[in-house]
């Protein structure tokens, strides 16, 4: 089976369209793993899902999943202009880590009621159920995913996703190096065992090293940490991911360049995501 | 993904809290099994983590010979690190333990359970307190 990502935003913190992000997007958080079949599967819901959304409704796909990370707002706040929504046909199963207080539902609402948007989430004539993550792996549409909490304020997640042939980590919001990267083993960093030997991690890589001091704690990794973590994990390749806001396309090329240094002679040199961007999976 | 082996989030959490401390703290997980020590215990023990490396902790335990303040032995189920295990509750006592210099201690333990949820219960936490 052949499974594509697709990459509808990659933004951190907020959106950040302008000039200076064409190339690489201003929207947040967003993937889709494209499937051979008529259901979606979509990582996040930043403001890259509205024009995903468009997208499925142009397809005619009416089954759809979404896998929240964590309710943080750039990774849910394009639910509300999320298309598919508005259709009574289409079936929508939203999927989010654990609270010890509230029910996702609960959580979720908080966004999609007044005062902070115009309607209810009565008003929505799809058919939306919510989902906590299962504990253990589970399969559906053919790829097996895993959910595990990670580093990061909050009740966070990251997903592998399993093909017969390959695997991706997803992990938009993570801050390894608070608890430890360098001599441990992959067992003890958070996030390891998601992205142990993946094929293709998408990973925080938010901060240069030199901003990184001033941020320690807010749930984010640099460039360098990113490059740390997927060598400590044995990764493959990886995609540098939540773009701080203020990045022109022009400084995440030298993020990148960054990257590349601190990965030079390695196999697979890392590369920035950029909306638009198919990775295929295999 | 090999989830026997992999450590929860609150483990790594615990772990890295645990590690910056000056008292003597250990880190099980929910079978039992001694996954972490700091330095300040290291110097109780007498021996690195790295070289004592995970075991059942009731064995770890056992060899620092616990008895009470009247010097009777006290039975694995007594002692708070496998009351907060069994239990699930917290459990503190006041004891003694020959230490690896074999000279025999008065401490006090705390130990404590870890959810990461109210029905995810992923290890414990124990403190030795030195007079």
């Amino acid at each position: 089976m052949s499974v594509q990502l697709k990459i509808w935003g990659c933004r951190g913190s907020v959106a950040a369209p302008g000039s200076d992000t064409v190339k690489y997007g201003g929207n947040t958080s967003c993937v889709e793993v494209v499937l051979e079949d008529d259901v979606a599967l979509v990582l996040d819901a930043g403001t890259g899902i509205r024009a995903l959304g468009l997208d499925l409704v142009r397809r005619g796909v009416r089954q759809i999943h979404i896998f929240l990370t964590h309710l943080h707002l750039d990774h849910l706040e394009g639910l509300r202009f999320f298309a598919p929504l508005w259709d009574e046909q289409v079936t929508l199963d939203v999927w989010g880590p654990r609270s010890p207080v509230l029910s996702l539902r609960e959580r979720i609402l908080r966004a999609f009621s007044p005062p902070l948007f115009p309607l209810d989430f009565g008003d929505v004539p799809a058919r939306v159920a919510f989902h906590d993550l299962p504990a253990e792996p589970w399969r559906m549409q053919g790829v097996s995913l895993t959910a595990d909490l990670v580093l990061h304020p909050g009740p966070t997640v990251g997903f592998r996703v399993e093909t017969a042939g390959a695997s991706l980590a997803y992990l938009p919001d993570h801050e390894p190096a608070l608890a430890g990267i360098e001599r441990r083993s992959a067992d003890w960093i958070s996030g390891g065992a998601l992205a142990a030997g993946a094929d293709v991690v998408l990973h925080d890589a938010q901060y240069l090293d030199e901003e990184y001091g001033a941020k320690i704690g807010w749930g984010h990794s640099s460039v360098s940490d990113a490059v740390a973590f997927c060598r400590a994990v044995d990764a493959r390749r990886l995609v540098l991911f939540h773009h701080e806001p203020e990045r022109s396309d022009s400084a995440l090329e030298l993020l990148q360049a960054r990257a590349r240094e601190l990965t030079r002679g390695e196999q697979v040199p890392p590369e920035v995501a950029r909306e638009g961007m198919v990775i295929e999976l295999g | 993904m090999d989830t026997q082996r992999h450590k929860h989030l609150v483990l790594i959490l615990a772990r890295e809290f645990v590690s910056n401390l000056s008292t003597p703290t250990l880190v099980a997980d929910a079978r039992g099994y001694l996954v972490f020590y700091n330095e300040a215990a290291e110097a109780v023990v007498g021996r690195r983590f790295a070289e004592t490396g995970e075991m059942p902790l009731d064995d770890w335990l056992a060899a620092f010979e616990p008895k009470t303040l009247a010097s009777e032995p006290i039975p694995p189920e007594r002692r708070p690190a496998r009351i907060a295990l069994d239990e699930r509750r917290a459990s503190h006592l006041r004891y003694l333990v020959t230490s690896a210099d074999g000279v025999e201690r008065e401490i006090e333990v705390t130990a404590f359970p870890l959810f990461a949820h109210m029905d995810d219960f992923v290890g414990i936490v124990v403190v030795f307190w030195r007079n």
